[in-house]
C-alpha cells in the first residue's frame, strides 16, 4: 500500500495500538461476544525512530517503559466533549423549579 | 535471564508471587487455616491508625471536605412526601479533594505507603476516579504512576467518562494503558507489575480502605459540631465496597450509630465483561454489576483478602435507576447550583427517596460528590446513550430496562428505591466461603467469622449452614 502520510520524526509524542491477546488466547471466563474479538491496547509515548502511520514502532512512555505497537496518531487529541444537547434536561429544570420555587409570578 | 512465559495461563499462575512482591503484605499471616481470617488484625497491622491517616491525608491536601445542606432538594423531597415526612438532606462535598473525589483518601494512603516502602512507582487498575486519585497522589509524592483502564469496545469506541478519566490521569503525569473490554485487564496489570516492580495501589488493600475511615470520622465530627448530633442515616454509593466499608468503620471509630445504607445503580441484565454491552450502560461505576458481586463475595478482587467487606457494615442496600440518578444530578445543578457527578450521585438519588420515609427532624447524609466535566457529565453521558440507540424519554422509572432505555422520571415523586435482599446476599456469602475454602466442618472461629462477615450472629450462621447441608 502506498503511504501518503508524511513521516513522523523520532521523539514525537504518539499513540500506538497493539493486540495483547488474540481471540483464541482470551480468558476462559469471557462471554461469547467478547471471545470473538482480540484484547487490544492503546498507549502513548515518545517515538523511538522515524516512522509512518501504521508502521510497527517502539515508544518510550512517560514512566520510561518501552512498548511496541502499530503507530496510530501523532500528538493524540482528546475527542471527548459534552456531546449533543439533551433538551430533556431543560424540562427537568423547569419542573423542579416550579415545584420548589412556585414558578414565575409576574 | 530466562524469558518468562507471558501467555494468559502462565501469567495468572504467577499471580500470588507478583501480588506478594507488589503489595508487600503477607496475607498468610492473618489466615486461620480454615475459612476464617483475622480481618481486624489485618487492618491494624498493615494499615494505619486513624490519627496517622489524618496526618498523611492533611499533609497532601486531602480530606476536611465540607458538609453542605441541600435545602432546595430537601424542599423537593418534602413536596413529594407525606405530611410530616422528608428528612433534611446533606452531602459531603468530596469533589473538593485534589483529584475530585473521595478516592483521593484511598490513594493518599496507598501512595504514602508505597513511598515509605521505597517503591519508585505505583500502578492501579481502574477505569474510575481512583486512577486520577492515584495519579494525583503520585504527582505530589514524586512517584511514577501507571493507570490501566478498560476503555474501548471492539469497534474502538470509548466510554466518554473513561476517556475523560484517562485525560485527567495524563494531565496529572501518569501513563495510561487503555484496553478493550475484558477481565484480562488483570493479566496486563500483572505483566506491568512484573515489568516495572512498582507498587500495586490496589483499591482493596488495608491502606486504601482505611484511608476512607477519615471520611466517616469527619462526618461524625462535623455533624456534632454543626448540628449537635450524628445524622440518622448515611448513604454510600456502593461498587467495590471500599467506600461503604471505610466510611462505616470511620463512623464506628467516632462512636456514631447511624444507619449505613448502600446504593447502586440498577444495571441488571448487562454482562460486565461483554463487548457489546460495554457501551450500552451509562454508568461505569456505582452500579449493581460491581456492587452485588463484590458485596456478596468480597474476595474476588486483585488481593487475596479484600479489606472492603461491605456486608459487615450495611444495614440496608437499595438500587436506583440510571434515569433517577440523571434526574437528581440535574436537580443538584438547577436547585443547588452544584454541578457534580453523575455516578457519585447514585447515593443522592437514593437519599432523595429514603428521606421521604423519614421524619422531617431527621438528617440523612450522602457521603460523596465527584468532579464533573467533558465526557463525565449527564449531558455527554445521555448524548452518548442516545447515539448508541438507547431510548431516552420521560416516564415511569419502573419501565427502565438497562441497555435498552433510560427513563427520566416524569415527576420527582416517582423516584423510588428498590430493596436488595440482604438476607440472600448473606446466605450467598456463607455458601461461597464454604465452597472457596473447601470447608466441610466449620470451626467455632469460622462461625464467628461468618457472623461478623454478614453482620448477623452465630445462630443465624448455624441456621444457614444447616440449610446448605440439607441442600446437598
Amino acid at each position: 500500500m502506498e503511504r501518503n502520510e508524511k513521516m513522523i520524526n523520532k521523539g514525537e509524542w504518539v499513540r500506538i495500538h497493539k493486540i495483547i491477546l488474540e481471540p483464541e488466547e482470551r480468558a476462559p471466563q469471557v462471554p461469547e461476544d467478547t471471545r470473538q474479538v482480540p484484547l487490544e491496547m492503546w498507549v502513548k509515548g515518545y517515538l523511538q525512530a522515524d516512522a509512518g502511520i501504521g508502521d510497527e514502532v517502539v515508544i518510550e512512555t512517560v514512566t520510561g517503559r518501552m512498548e511496541t505497537g502499530s503507530l496510530v496518531e501523532v500528538n493524540p487529541a482528546y475527542g471527548h466533549s459534552f456531546g449533543r444537547f439533551i433538551p430533556e434536561l431543560l424540562t427537568i429544570d423547569r419542573q423542579v423549579r416550579e415545584i420548589v420555587f412556585g414558578g414565575d409570578q409576574e | 535471564m530466562t524469558q518468562k512465559a507471558n501467555d494468559y495461563a502462565s501469567v495468572m499462575g504467577r499471580k500470588a508471587e507478583i501480588m506478594l512482591k507488589s503489595v508487600g503484605i503477607d496475607y498468610g499471616k492473618f489466615e486461620s487455616g480454615s475459612l476464617a481470617f483475622d480481618y481486624e488484625r489485618m487492618m491494624r497491622e498493615t494499615g494505619y491508625t486513624l490519627e496517622e491517616m489524618q496526618k498523611i491525608q492533611y499533609s497532601v491536601n486531602v480530606g476536611n471536605t465540607p458538609v453542605l445542606e441541600l435545602k432546595n432538594i430537601t424542599a423537593l423531597a418534602r413536596a413529594c412526601a407525606q405530611e410530616g415526612k422528608g428528612a433534611r438532606i446533606f452531602i459531603k462535598d468530596e469533589a473538593c479533594n485534589p483529584s475530585g473525589s473521595f478516592k483521593a483518601r484511598r490513594a493518599a494512603n496507598a501512595v504514602y505507603h508505597a513511598r515509605k516502602l521505597g517503591f519508585k512507582g505505583v500502578i492501579a487498575a481502574t477505569s474510575g476516579n481512583y486512577g486520577a486519585a492515584v495519579a494525583s497522589q503520585a504527582a505530589i509524592n514524586g512517584l511514577k504512576c501507571i493507570v490501566v483502564q478498560e476503555c474501548y469496545d471492539s469497534k474502538g469506541i470509548g466510554q466518554p467518562e473513561i476517556i475523560e478519566k484517562a485525560r485527567k490521569c495524563e494531565a496529572l503525569g501518569a501513563e495510561v494503558v487503555q484496553l478493550s473490554v475484558g477481565p484480562e485487564l488483570f493479566y496486563k496489570f500483572l505483566l506491568l507489575l512484573e515489568e516495572t516492580g512498582y507498587f500495586n495501589a490496589s483499591l482493596y488493600t488495608p491502606f486504601g480502605i482505611a484511608g476512607v475511615e477519615t471520611l466517616g470520622y469527619e462526618i461524625a465530627m462535623q455533624f456534632r459540631e454543626k448540628y449537635g448530633r450524628d445524622p440518622e442515616a448515611v448513604v454510600c454509593t456502593n461498587a467495590g465496597g471500599g467506600n461503604l466499608t471505610g466510611t462505616a468503620r470511620g463512623l464506628l471509630k467516632a462512636g456514631a450509630s447511624c444507619r449505613i445504607i448502600g446504593a447502586s445503580v440498577d444495571l441488571e441484565g448487562l454482562h460486565m465483561a461483554s463487548d457489546t454491552a460495554f457501551n450500552r450502560k451509562s454508568f461505569t461505576t456505582g452500579h449493581t454489576g460491581f456492587g452485588v458481586p463484590f458485596s456478596s463475595w468480597p474476595d474476588r478482587s486483585d488481593v487475596p483478602r479484600s479489606a472492603a467487606r461491605p456486608l459487615r457494615y450495611m444495614d440496608r442496600y437499595v438500587t436506583i435507576t440510571q434515569g433517577d440518578v440523571f434526574y437528581m444530578t440535574e436537580c443538584l445543578a438547577t436547585l443547588e447550583g452544584l454541578e457534580k457527578g453523575p455516578a457519585g450521585n447514585t447515593a443522592l438519588a437514593a437519599a432523595f427517596a429514603i428521606a421521604q420515609e423519614m421524619d422531617r427532624e431527621a438528617m440523612i447524609l450522602v457521603q460523596e460528590t465527584e468532579y464533573t466535566g467533558a465526557g463525565k457529565h449527564i449531558q455527554p453521558q445521555l448524548s452518548f446513550a442516545r447515539g448508541n440507540g438507547i431510548d431516552i424519554r420521560f416516564g415511569e422509572p419502573d419501565d427502565e430496562v438497562p441497555g435498552k432505555n433510560i427513563i427520566l422520571p416524569s415527576h420527582p415523586s416517582l423516584i423510588k428505591v428498590k430493596e436488595v435482599d440482604l438476607d440472600r446476599m448473606r446466605k450467598s456469602l456463607i455458601k461461597q466461603a464454604m465452597k472457596t475454602y473447601g470447608v466441610e466442618n466449620p470451626t467455632d472461629e469460622d462461625i464467628r467469622f461468618l457472623a461478623d462477615e454478614t453482620k448477623t450472629d452465630t445462630g443465624y450462621v448455624k441456621d444457614v449452614l444447616d440449610l446448605i447441608e440439607k441442600e446437598r
